[in-house]
């Protein structure tokens, strides 16, 4: 049982919680996530370790609400618990000093991304963050991504706030001055990760995603987090979550995430009829 | 005396009925059929059933206790050897075990041990819910700390013998249950769950402590241990990683490995969707690669989940199916479909990605190879296909690599299967290992005769006689 130390609603259908998890708070390395179960009939789904505070013993999740298990989770108030918590999973990101780096979060993908930047700098990384959502409302964490970043880009998909469009309209721009980049970091939906990697194949510059297969046992025992990555099947949850993102193949990534819609629509109404 | 040639039939929910449900299959013996099935053993002095057994149950003694009805007493005996005895009864290969060798298989069916060992146990287990629970005597407290990883058979019966002995025992078990393959891999309709549970609490009321959601090698290594002053560590991680064939469209929407498929339904309730959160796909017909226990298990699963057509493909003959003959024939009467000396090619998908036939080329049997079975070899131009909505590849599981990754100086083999020497030492002073994650997939029984053996070596070493 892991207690829900503090929560925080960041936009609509935006969720923060900090967690009492002394282990995982010990040793949790930005690119890590977490599989959590929210109920005993509840399913395990994997959420990034978006901070962690190792003198308090505290790991930091960030969600969206877009299907039952995120919906149950975030009824959850501070003080209660969640009955189950594994981790830190996968490997961490890989971070050195590289140079000039480029760290582009959309919308949730903002929260892994943080860590990373924050490393990468601390690092001595000249760190540019591009930072991505709907429209003002959804805008949060600005004052950490500042912080964790030499030089933080902001965009909207309606131009409420900052540039107007989408992250990779404001990378495009980026890619075109700013010639001594030497590697990028993308997390966010299958289709920007795609839509950056397809960008920059173009410059030769290294990307690396963060992938955000199905899982189920976060440990590489069942391969439902495979992908194809090179034209090799690799497990997300435990050869990842992190690869080369010019070696992905996203739209078989992008069918196998669709694989349950029907199932999750289930869930989702007889939730929200109460059951 | 003359003896019935026959063994007792133990009394099954019919075909027809239990294809549709996930309730358990055989249903066990009453007091009056053990007693005329034990009544079968001839008590005879070579008693070679013992040999046969991996971890040497006194058999034809228990067997007498259950002639004089003396139940408890049974009960100790098998105990002394066997701690799980409600799950080996039931899922033990007893007819090439204890069974293969007893001396009344000559004139006639052999003693059904097994069904016995599962009578003894499951009247143990409704006695103790009537409040008579008797935990095994401990030593007193040795002072020192263990840590077991894996809350498979291999590290509850570690713990279990190495509590007895006096030692302050912890279990890492990554999943958030402990039981390993008991409660994920094997079905329901084969092994309650409740069982199970049943068993594993007595190790709660011996004093043995669990840690759910910790994985070894992530949450913590191996050297960890130590420092948090344990005194040694046995590994019980088991053989998890599944196998895939690489062929292609083999990533296609429906299409599962064992485990997954087989962890979705009995560790997440995925049968039981949407009333627990976890979804499978209900397909139609389903193909499930491989001839072994795994296989059989996910086909007879796929048509509890309400398949009209299970197909499974093996590259060999009925003959060289690994599984356990009864769990054959059990598919058999189900309805499985068995499409024999075949082997998928590939897989072929439609516009959304979900799997809509496997194409497969025929096999035919050729020299022995190194595991002393034929050979299958393709046979040109015999391709074919079978329409499909959903795939379990059941070709294998081998040791998850995680452990040997992240502890620097373990020493594992081709497989990755870790090194150990006749103490189930490893390369690593203190640390001890045994099981699947050792022997690569095998059985239950070998899995808790390892875990009996490392707590004895455990013991010696701590004493420091080794
Ligand atoms: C390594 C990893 C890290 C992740 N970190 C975070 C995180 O920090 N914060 C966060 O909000 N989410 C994160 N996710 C995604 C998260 O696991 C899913 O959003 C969650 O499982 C949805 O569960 P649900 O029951 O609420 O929704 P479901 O009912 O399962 O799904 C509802 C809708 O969301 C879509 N969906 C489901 N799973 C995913 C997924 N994995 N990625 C994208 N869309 C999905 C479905 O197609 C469907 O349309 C991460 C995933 C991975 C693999
Ligand atoms: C579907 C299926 C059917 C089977 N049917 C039969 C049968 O009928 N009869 C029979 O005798 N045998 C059968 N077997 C085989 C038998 O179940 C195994 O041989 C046995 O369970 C092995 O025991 P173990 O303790 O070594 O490993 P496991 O049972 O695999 O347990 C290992 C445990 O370790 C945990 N773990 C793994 N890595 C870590 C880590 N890094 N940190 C912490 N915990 C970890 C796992 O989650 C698991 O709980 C079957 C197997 C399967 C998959
Ligand atoms: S444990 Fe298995 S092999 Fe041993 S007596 Fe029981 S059924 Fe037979
Ligand atoms: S071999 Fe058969 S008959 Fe002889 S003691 Fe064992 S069970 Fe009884
Ligand atoms: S989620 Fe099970 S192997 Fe990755």
């Amino acid at each position: 049982m892991f207690k829900i130390l503090k929560k925080e609603i960041l936009g609509p259908q935006m969720v923060s919680m900090v967690l009492d998890a002394k282990s995982i708070a010990k040793i949790a390395e930005p690119g890590q996530f977490v599989i959590i179960r929210v109920s005993e009939k509840g399913e395990r789904i994997p959420l990034t370790v978006a901070n962690f505070d190792r003198v308090k013993g505290t790991i930091t999740i960030v969600f969206q609400k877009i299907g039952k298990t995120t919906y149950l989770l975030a009824e959850k108030n501070e003080g209660d618990f969640i009955l189950d918590v594994a981790g830190p999973l996968g490997n961490p990101t890989e971070i050195e000093k590289f140079g000039k780096v480029v760290c582009v979060g959309g919308g949730i993908g903002i929260a892994p991304v943080y860590p990373i930047s924050r490393k990468l700098k601390e690092e001595g990384n000249d760190v540019i963050s591009i930072v991505g959502f709907r429209s003002k409302d959804y805008v949060f964490w600005e004052e950490k991504m500042k912080s964790a970043s030499n030089k933080l880009l902001i965009a909207t998909n309606d131009g409420s706030y900052g540039e107007k469009g989408f992250v990779t309209d404001v990378l495009g721009k980026l890619l075109e001055t700013e010639k001594d980049i030497v590697r990028i970091f993308a997390i966010g939906p299958a289709v920007m990760m795609k839509a950056v990697a397809d960008m920059t194949l173009k410059y030769g510059i290294k990307t690396i995603v963060s992938l955000n297969s199905l899982m189920v046992c976060g440990m590489g025992m069942c391969g439902a987090c495979r992908v194809t990555v090179g034209g090799e099947t690799k497990f997300t949850c435990s050869d990842g979550p992190d690869f080369d993102a010019h070696q992905v193949d996203f739209d078989e990534l992008m069918k196998r995430l669709a694989v349950y819609k029907e199932e999750e629509q289930i869930a989702m109404e007889l939730f929200k009829g109460g059951k | 005396m003359s003896v019935n040639k026959k063994a007792t039939p133990m009394k099954e929910q019919e075909a027809t009925e239990r294809r549709k449900n996930f309730l358990e299959v055989p249903l066990g013996y009453t007091k009056e059929e053990a007693i005329i099935e034990a009544n079968r053993c001839l008590q005879c002095p070579t008693h070679p059933c013992i040999e046969g057994c991996p971890v040497h149950i006194n058999i034809p003694v228990f067997i007498k206790a259950i002639r004089e009805e003396n139940f408890q007493l049974a009960v100790d005996i098998i105990h002394e050897s066997n701690l799980l005895p409600a799950v080996t009864g039931r899922v033990c290969p007893q007819e090439e075990q204890c069974q293969v060798v007893c001396v009344v298989g000559k004139i006639g069916d052999p003693v059904s041990i097994g069904r016995l060992e599962r009578f003894v146990a499951d009247w143990d287990i409704e006695n103790r819910k009537k409040g008579n629970t008797l935990l095994p005597k401990k030593e007193a407290p040795k002072g020192k700390k263990v840590a077991i990883i894996g809350a498979g058979p291999a590290g509850l019966s570690c713990a279990a013998d190495l509590a007895r002995f006096g030692y302050d025992v912890t279990i890492f078990e990554a999943f958030h249950v402990a039981g390993g393959v008991l409660v994920y891999g094997i079905p329901e309709f084969r092994l309650p769950k409740s069982i199970v549970e049943e068993e594993i609490s007595m190790l709660t009321k011996m004093g043995v402590k669990f840690e759910f959601d910790f994985l070894i090698g992530r949450t913590r290594t191996i050297n960890g241990f130590f420092e948090d002053g344990f005194s040694a560590v046995f590994i019980g991680s088991g053989a998890g990683l599944p196998q895939f064939m690489h062929i292609p469209g083999e990533n296609l929407g429906g299409i599962y490995s064992a485990n997954e498929f087989l962890t979705r339904v009995n560790l997440m309730k995925a049968y039981k969707f949407p009333e627990y959160d976890t979804p499978i796909k209900r397909a139609k017909r389903v193909a499930v690669i491989g001839g072994g226990n795994v296989a059989m298990d996910a086909a007879r699963t796929a048509l509890r989940l309400g398949a009209e057509h299970v197909y499974l493909i093996y590259r060999r003959g009925r003959d060289e199916m690994p599984a356990r003959a009864e769990e054959i024939v059990h598919a058999e009467e189900e309805g499985i479909e068995f499409v024999l000396l075949s082997n998928p090619l590939r897989y072929i998908g439609d516009e959304n990605g979900f799997v809509k036939q496997v194409e497969c080329i025929k096999m035919q049997l050729g020299e022995p190879d190194s595991s002393g079975r034929r050979r299958p070899i393709p046979i040109e131009g015999s391709e074919f296909t079978i329409d499909i909505d959903e795939a379990i590849v059941a070709i294998g599981t081998i040791p998850n690599p995680i452990i040997a990754k992240t502890t620097p100086g373990l020493k594992t083999g081709k497989h990755g299967e870790i090194l150990v020497n006749e103490n189930m030492q490893t390369s690593i002073r203190g640390v001890f290992a045994g099981g699947d994650i050792v022997t690569g997939a095998a059985t239950v029984i070998t899995a808790m005769g390892a875990g009996r053996a490392a707590a004895k070596s455990i013991d010696r070493f701590l004493k420091g006689e080794i």
